[in-house]
């Protein structure tokens, strides 16, 4: 029918004024950044200077200030997408539980006998028995360390799987503990690289993990790739652990227990280390770059009470020791003890500028990653290209708005008006749900809007054909019309839904930029279909009451 | 009487099926040779596909395609290609050039170190060059994006037939279909034939045309099921006929204001998003042709249930078997 309700009407104006309001800030899209980075700034500091303050007045508070986050492809920065290499945690596992298991296992001596481990494929820990007729024992200790693990699929599984075997035991993660391991580290790893990257302080990063064991980081406004890989590519695995011995012979075999690691600072040389180490940078509290006696570039570091008292502890037992200070499977460097060091703060020196000793300390803050990343796809675009990708974007949807709009009014006069006004409240509304939405745009997402501005018309078109044919019919004006827009209805929802399917895919398997112009389309499908019935109708229905019009030619 | 723009007159009555056999014989035709350039020419495979590494330069003099790869031979890339990009909106000082290099067997792609050595060696011959954008993708994740590719382009087809199905009639979702696996073929032809570039925004194009396809096809399919009721007794070769002329001034129309906002973009969007225009527009014109032509012809041949109050599945038999009933 062709009534609307007055609160419909209402309705139908306030949301498009809404949507003029939420769209308004894109186009002083500069200011209103500058303005919520000074908001966001001052928040975080706490500090007021006068150019923060100059930022934030640029924009008036009570006004929307919530602008459509820019895509990489247009902006410019970094995209990673990493991989974590979770069997190196399963590794970590097996290997700390070979202390204790060892520990447990010789306590009962007298039944095993003597027991060995084995070399074994990494994940897995292999332990001889001597005495074979013992090994159930020897599995039911095992079976102590395990602990049950519930899943979402039933608890009762057991968190290590263990095999026995004439006389060797063969021990490693359970398929669901490995699954709940691998789940915790990937999660993990997302926390820690968010928290180097907001040390650094870059704006709206994105840091999601993709699938089992995939993150993907997106950093606008950094200048490469690399620079990003620098930040979060590295581990920093800080450990303190006690040197065995020093050499030079990198092949050299070292004793159960023992690793040998090459040394950052003088090449050629190489620890015989305990690879248990005394503490780990978990313990630590806060690292901030400073410089040592000699004025070289270090880092300060302090532990946490537990981390501070096995330190001290170590320290005051091994006077004149040197213990090695190992980031990532290097050792910075091995200082003699020369006193108990009993205060829980301490130095890292050796091997670094200012800028390594920066970068340590915001890795040493932020923790340790749990596995290492594996980068599978890099991509970096260079802000001025961004920048052109706007302007010609920009220009090629003003041009296409134009000549559909200038199409529209020569082919249906005043009726193509009113579906004009129609396709520029829909652009409008689309900015405004991807500002509010905090939805991206790519450049394939302007491209997405620009075939939305063709499309969007067709919704209008299928009911002036309509009203068209209705009025051919004979039909008087108010009927030609009410009968378009009833009989238009089912073709378009169809029409829409077909479209909203194909959108709703590339939502789901699409990534980056193919993902931004899903979500473009797809608020374009639901908000073309706002414009087109409901403003459409309600300018057509102002114009009837208006003229009260005998005959209509379209 | 006020001017209005008609491509389409008022009353058209043009007989589209006259030609059904030539039309649908050049639409197989199409097909068959989209396979065999698709088969022998190959596809020209972006990074996403492919993986490897693409560097965009730019440079404020002008250079020749053969002096940077001279100045990166030495470096020792097996899989080097160089092409200079043209677009006109670029002006004089402007010159940029896309460099792509494949996967090497050891490495997977382009080290850290080997960009350095490329930015260095490109530098030497031009100090003017910049590097607007890098990227690499591994070929492990150029494999499953693939996958992930032909995943999308499958299950947005299934979802419209399934969708149309449960609107319509099973006939209309075949015909439906077919006509998107006709679209989908010939703009992969296209891009096979023109060698255009074929990475994962192409995949969006695709699926877009498939929507719009789809959305045009929908629109003919409802006016059908319309006449189909209205005209209970008429040859269904007929309403086909009647609804394509009803239609054929929403058809074109739409088809014109999408093609004019894509062919805005087309020219001035700039080259970076070109081809992923042009698979657009291509696919919008190929949409508006197969609905008519191909997921007609289909739906005529698989013939639809016409009696409406009857449950029997076989009066669903062949239109001029309803032609003859009285």
């Amino acid at each position: 029918m062709l009534q609307i309700d007055r609160w419909k009407r209402i309705l139908i104006i306030g949301l498009c004024i809404i949507g003029i309001g939420f769209a308004v800030p894109n186009l002083f899209y500069q200011r209103v950044e500058s303005h919520n980075d000074a908001l966001a700034e001052i928040e975080r500091t706490g500090v007021e200077t006068p150019e923060l303050a100059a930022a934030r007045d640029g924009w008036p508070d009570w006004l929307p200030s919530s602008v459509v986050a820019l895509g990489l492809d247009l902006r410019g920065g970094a995209h990673l997408l990493g991989e974590v290499r979770v069997a190196d945690v399963h590794k970590a596992r097996m290997d700390a539980l070979w202390p204790e298991l060892r520990r447990a296992l010789a306590d009962e001596r007298a039944t095993l006998g003597a027991i060995r481990r084995l070399p074994s494929p990494e994940g897995t820990l292999k332990i001889e028995v001597e005495k074979a007729d013992a090994i159930a024992r020897a599995a039911e200790i095992v079976r102590g360390f395990s602990n049950p693990v519930t899943t979402l699929t039933g608890a009762g599984q057991q968190s290590l799987a263990i095999q026995a075997q004439g006389n060797t035991l063969t021990i490693q993660l359970s398929d669901a503990e490995k699954v709940a391991t691998d789940d915790r580290t990937v999660q993990q790893s997302v926390e820690i690289i968010r928290r180097r990257v907001d040390e650094v302080g870059t704006r709206e990063p994105t840091i999601v993990r993709q699938g089992a064991d995939r993150i993907l980081i997106q950093v606008p406004g950094i200048g490469s790739a690399e620079q990003l890989k620098a930040l979060i590519g590295t581990t920093a695995k800080l450990t303190f652990n006690s040197v065995v011995a020093t050499g030079t012979n990198p092949d050299a075999r070292p004793g159960v227990g023992q690793v040998i690691l090459p040394s950052a600072e003088q090449e050629g040389l190489y620890y015989t280390l305990e690879e248990s180490p005394v503490v780990t940078g978990e313990e630590l509290t806060d690292a901030v770059p400073s410089t040592d006696q000699n004025g070289m570039p270090s880092v300060d570091f302090r532990f946490n009470p537990t981390g501070a008292r096995k330190f001290g502890a170590y320290t005051s037992a091994n006077i004149g020791q040197p213990f090695a200070i190992v980031l990532d499977n290097e050792v910075i460097s091995a200082p003699v003890i020369r006193q108990a060091i009993t205060a829980g703060s301490g130095q890292i020196s050796g091997s670094m500028d200012f800028d390594g000793a920066n970068r340590l300390a915001v890795l040493l803050r932020a923790g340790a990653l749990p596995a290492q990343l594996d980068f599978l796809e890099e991509r970096t675009i260079g802000p001025e290209l961004g920048q052109d990708s706007i302007d010609a974007g920009r220009l090629s949807s003003v041009i296409a708005t134009a000549a559909v709009v200038a199409y529209m009014i020569a082919s249906y006069g005043l009726f193509g008006a009113f579906a004009s006004i129609s396709v520029i409240a829909n652009v409008i509304l689309i900015l405004s749900i991807m500002s509010v939405m905090g939805a991206t745009l790519t450049l394939p997402g302007i491209a997405g809007i620009v075939l939305t501005v063709g499309t969007a018309v067709d919704a209008n078109v299928i009911i002036y054909e309509r009203i068209r044919e209705e009025l051919r019919a004979g039909k008087r004006v108010a009927k030609a019309i009410s009968d378009g827009f009833d009989e238009a209805m089912s073709a378009i929802i169809d029409a829409n839904v077909t479209s909203f399917i194909a959108a709703a895919v590339m939502f789901f398997l699409g990534s980056g930029p193919v993902k931004g112009f899903a979500v473009t389309l797809t608020i374009g499908l639901v908000t073309s279909v706002f414009t087109a019935i409901y403003l459409t109708r309600l300018m057509i229905i102002w114009w009837l009451e208006w003229r009260k019009p005998k005959e209509l030619i379209l | 009487m006020a001017f209005r723009l008609k491509l389409v007159p008022d009353n058209t009555s043009i007989d589209f099926f006259r030609w059904q056999w030539l039309t649908f014989g050049i639409s197989a035709l199409a097909m068959a040779v989209s396979v065999l350039l698709i088969a022998t020419m190959g596809l020209n495979f972006g990074i996403d596909f492919k993986g490897g590494t693409t560097i965009r330069t730019e440079s404020t003099t002008a250079f020749e395609v053969g002096d940077y790869r001279e100045a990166l031979d030495d470096l020792g890339f097996s899989d080097l290609a160089i092409t200079e990009v043209f677009d006109p909106s670029f002006g004089q000082d402007r010159h940029v050039a896309m460099i792509r290099i494949g996967t090497t067997e050891e490495t997977g792609s382009v080290t850290p170190e080997q960009l350095n050595e490329i930015e260095a060696a490109l530098h030497e011959v031009d100090p003017q060059i910049t590097f607007a954008s890098v990227e690499s993708v591994g070929p492990k994740v150029s494999a499953e994006l693939i996958q992930t590719a032909f995943y999308a382009v499958g299950a947005a087809c299934l979802g419209i037939m399934a969708y149309i199905w449960l609107r319509f009639e099973w006939q209309f979702a075949i015909g439906c279909v077919v006509a998107l696996i006709h679209d989908v073929l010939l703009t992969v032809g296209l891009f096979s034939l023109f060698q255009l570039k074929f990475d994962l925004t192409t995949i969006a194009a695709l699926l877009t045309t498939l929507g719009f396809s789809c959305n045009d096809t929908v629109v003919v399919f409802d006016r059908l099921r319309e006449n189909l009721m209205k005209y209970k007794t008429r040859p269904l070769i007929d309403l086909m006929n009647l609804t394509c002329n009803e239609t054929l001034s929403r058809t074109i129309m739409t088809a014109v204001t999408t093609a004019i906002a894509l062919t805005a973009m087309l020219i001035f969007g700039g080259d970076v998003i070109r081809d992923f225009v042009i698979a657009m527009l291509f696919g919008v014109i190929v949409g508006c042709y197969s609905t008519i032509y191909v997921a007609k012809n289909i739906v005529l041949w698989l013939g639809v249930k016409r009696d409406w109050s009857k449950k029997d599945p076989k009066l669903a038999a062949s239109p001029f078997e309803n032609a003859e009933r009285p």
